[in-house]
C-alpha cells in the first residue's frame, strides 16, 4: 500500500501544494491569456489535462526505453520538445478524424498547448526527480488537473472584475495578474496539507 | 561594426524584451527570488540566444522556410543541452538553484521570436550581437526585479544586507505571490506610460516582438501558435483559420490578424483607449 500512498502524496503535491502556475510560474501565457470566461478556461483545463497526461505517458516511456537504454540522457530536452510537439499534431489529425465530438471541443485548444512551458516542465520534472512511467503519469494528470483548479478559479474572478471600478492603469492585465498573487497566497495555505 | 552597436543598444533599452516587450515572463516570475537567481539565469539566457542566433543565421539560407520552426527548436534546444551540461560541471551551486528553468529555456519565447524575426532574415555578425544586446537587456531586468524582489523580502540585494536590521523584510516578495505583486506593478506602470504618451498626441509605437504578441496576449498568434505555421504563404494559414473559427465563417477566415471567436483575449491596447 505504500505505493498508493506515495501516488496520493503525488497527486496532492502537484496539483495543490506546487501548483504548476501559482507557484512554478508554468504555462502563465493560457493562464493570463485565456481565463476571461469560465467556460473558456475549463475547456482550456482540460484539452492541457488531456495532453500533459498523455505526453508525461508516452515521454516517460521513451526515457525509459530509449533515452535510459542508450545512456543518452542528456538529450532529454531536444527529444521532449519534438516528440510532444509531434503528439499534439498527432492527437489532433487523430480526433478530427476518429473523435469528432471531442475535437470540437478541444480543438481549438490543442494548437495552443504545442510550445507551453507547462508540457515540457512535466516531462522534464519526471525525468529529474527521476518518476517511473506509472508515478510520471499520475504526477501529470495532478500537475495538469492543478492548471485546471487554477484557470477555472482565476476565470470565475474575472467575470466577477468586470464590473468593479478598477484605477485606470491597472485595467486589465495588472489586475489579472494582481488576482493571480491573492490567489498563491491562497494557494500558499495548501502547504500545511503534506 | 556601427550596426553591431546599434543592435546591442536596441536590445538593452529600445525594445527591452522584459520592460518593453514584455516576453518570456515564466522564467521572469519564477528565478527573480534573488538578483544572483535573475543576473545567472540571465547570462545563461544570453549565451543560448547569442550562440543560437549565429548559427540559425549562418544556417538561415540551407533552413527550407517550411520547417524552419521545428528547425529552429532543434537548433535552440541543442544549445540549452550544451549550456546546461557546461552549468552542471562548473557552477552546481547555480544551476541547483535554477533547476527545470534551464531546459525550459527552449521554450522561452525571446529566443524563438529573435531567431524568427532577426537572426533568420540577417547576416551572421548583426545577428550575433542582437542575441548578445537582446540577452543583456533580459540579464539586466532580470538582476533588478531580482534585486528588488531581494531588497524587500530579505533586505538584501546580492547577499548582501542593505537595509538596517530594524526593517521587517516582507517574506512574501522572496515568495511565488511576490512575484506576481511585481510583475503587476511593473505593467502598471507601462500602462499608465503608454496613456501619458497617447494624452501627450504621441501615438504610442508599436514594437513588433518577433513574437508579435507579448506574453500576456502569446495565445493569440504568439509562439504557441506559430509551430504550425510552417508556410510562409497566407494558404496554410487560411486553412487552419477555417479550422479554427470553424465552418460557419470560414469565408470571413482570410484577414491577417487570426480570428478566434471562441477564445475571448484580452488586448491591452484595447483597454487602455
Amino acid at each position: 500500500m505504500g505505493n498508493v500512498r506515495d501516488l496520493l502524496v503525488i497527486l496532492v503535491g502537484s496539483s495543490l501544494v506546487s501548483n504548476v502556475v501559482l507557484s512554478q510560474f508554468l504555462g502563465l501565457c493560457p493562464f493570463l491569456g485565456v481565463s476571461r470566461k469560465t467556460n473558456t478556461a475549463a475547456g482550456m483545463g482540460t484539452a492541457v489535462i488531456f495532453v500533459i497526461t498523455l505526453s508525461s505517458a508516452v515521454a516517460g516511456v521513451i526515457n525509459r526505453f530509449v533515452l535510459q537504454q542508450f545512456h543518452v540522457e542528456y538529450l532529454a530536452a531536444i527529444v521532449f520538445i519534438l516528440v510532444i510537439a509531434a503528439l499534439v499534431q498527432f492527437v489532433e489529425m487523430f480526433l478530427k478524424k476518429a473523435v469528432p465530438s471531442l475535437y470540437e471541443a478541444l480543438g481549438v485548444y490543442l494548437p495552443l498547448i504545442t510550445t507551453n512551458c507547462a508540457v515540457l516542465g512535466v516531462a522534464i520534472n519526471n525525468v529529474q526527480k527521476e518518476y517511473g512511467i506509472l508515478t510520471g503519469i499520475v504526477n501529470g494528470f495532478a500537475t495538469a488537473a492543478g492548471f485546471t483548479i487554477a484557470i477555472v478559479i482565476l476565470a470565475g474572478i474575472r467575470e466577477k472584475l468586470e464590473y468593479n471600478d478598477i484605477p485606470e492603469s491597472f485595467k486589465g492585465m495588472p489586475m489579472v495578474l494582481l488576482t493571480a498573487g491573492l490567489m498563491a497566497i491562497a494557494f500558499c495555505g495548501f502547504s500545511g496539507l503534506l | 561594426m556601427n550596426r553591431a552597436g546599434e543592435r546591442l543598444y536596441n536590445g538593452m533599452v529600445k525594445e527591452n524584451p522584459t520592460f518593453v516587450l514584455m516576453l518570456g515572463m515564466c522564467p521572469t516570475l519564477a528565478v527573480t527570488t534573488s538578483a544572483m537567481n535573475g543576473l545567472g539565469m540571465g547570462l545563461t539566457t544570453m549565451a543560448v540566444l547569442a550562440l543560437s542566433n549565429l548559427f540559425i543565421s549562418l544556417l538561415r539560407k540551407v533552413i527550407p522556410n517550411r520547417v524552419r520552426i521545428p528547425a529552429f527548436i532543434v537548433i535552440i534546444a541543442s544549445f540549452v543541452t550544451a549550456v546546461e551540461l557546461l552549468l552542471e560541471a562548473y557552477l552546481p551551486e547555480l544551476n541547483k538553484s535554477l533547476g527545470v528553468y534551464i531546459p525550459l529555456i527552449v521554450v522561452n519565447c525571446i529566443i524563438l521570436g529573435r531567431a524568427e524575426s532577426y537572426a533568420y532574415l540577417n547576416p551572421p555578425l548583426p545577428s550575433l550581437f542582437d542575441g548578445i544586446g537582446m540577452g543583456l537587456g533580459f540579464s539586466f531586468a532580470l538582476t533588478c526585479i531580482g534585486a528588488f524582489r531581494e531588497l524587500l523580502g530579505a533586505g538584501e540585494v546580492f547577499g548582501y544586507a542593505i537595509l538596517p536590521a530594524s526593517f521587517q523584510p516582507i517574506r512574501i516578495f522572496g515568495q511565488a505571490p511576490g512575484a506576481f505583486f511585481v510583475l503587476a506593478a511593473l505593467v502598471a506602470f507601462q500602462n499608465y506610460l503608454k496613456k501619458t504618451r497617447q494624452r501627450a498626441g504621441k501615438a504610442f509605437e508599436k514594437i513588433g516582438s518577433g513574437c508579435s504578441e507579448d506574453c500576456m496576449n502569446c495565445d493569440r498568434q504568439g509562439c504557441t501558435k506559430r509551430f504550425y505555421d510552417t508556410d510562409a504563404g497566407e494558404g496554410f494559414r487560411e486553412q487552419e483559420e477555417m479550422s479554427l473559427s470553424g465552418k460557419a465563417d470560414a469565408g470571413a477566415g482570410s484577414q491577417g490578424r487570426r480570428r478566434q471567436p471562441d477564445l475571448e483575449i484580452v488586448d491591452l491596447d484595447e483597454e487602455g483607449k
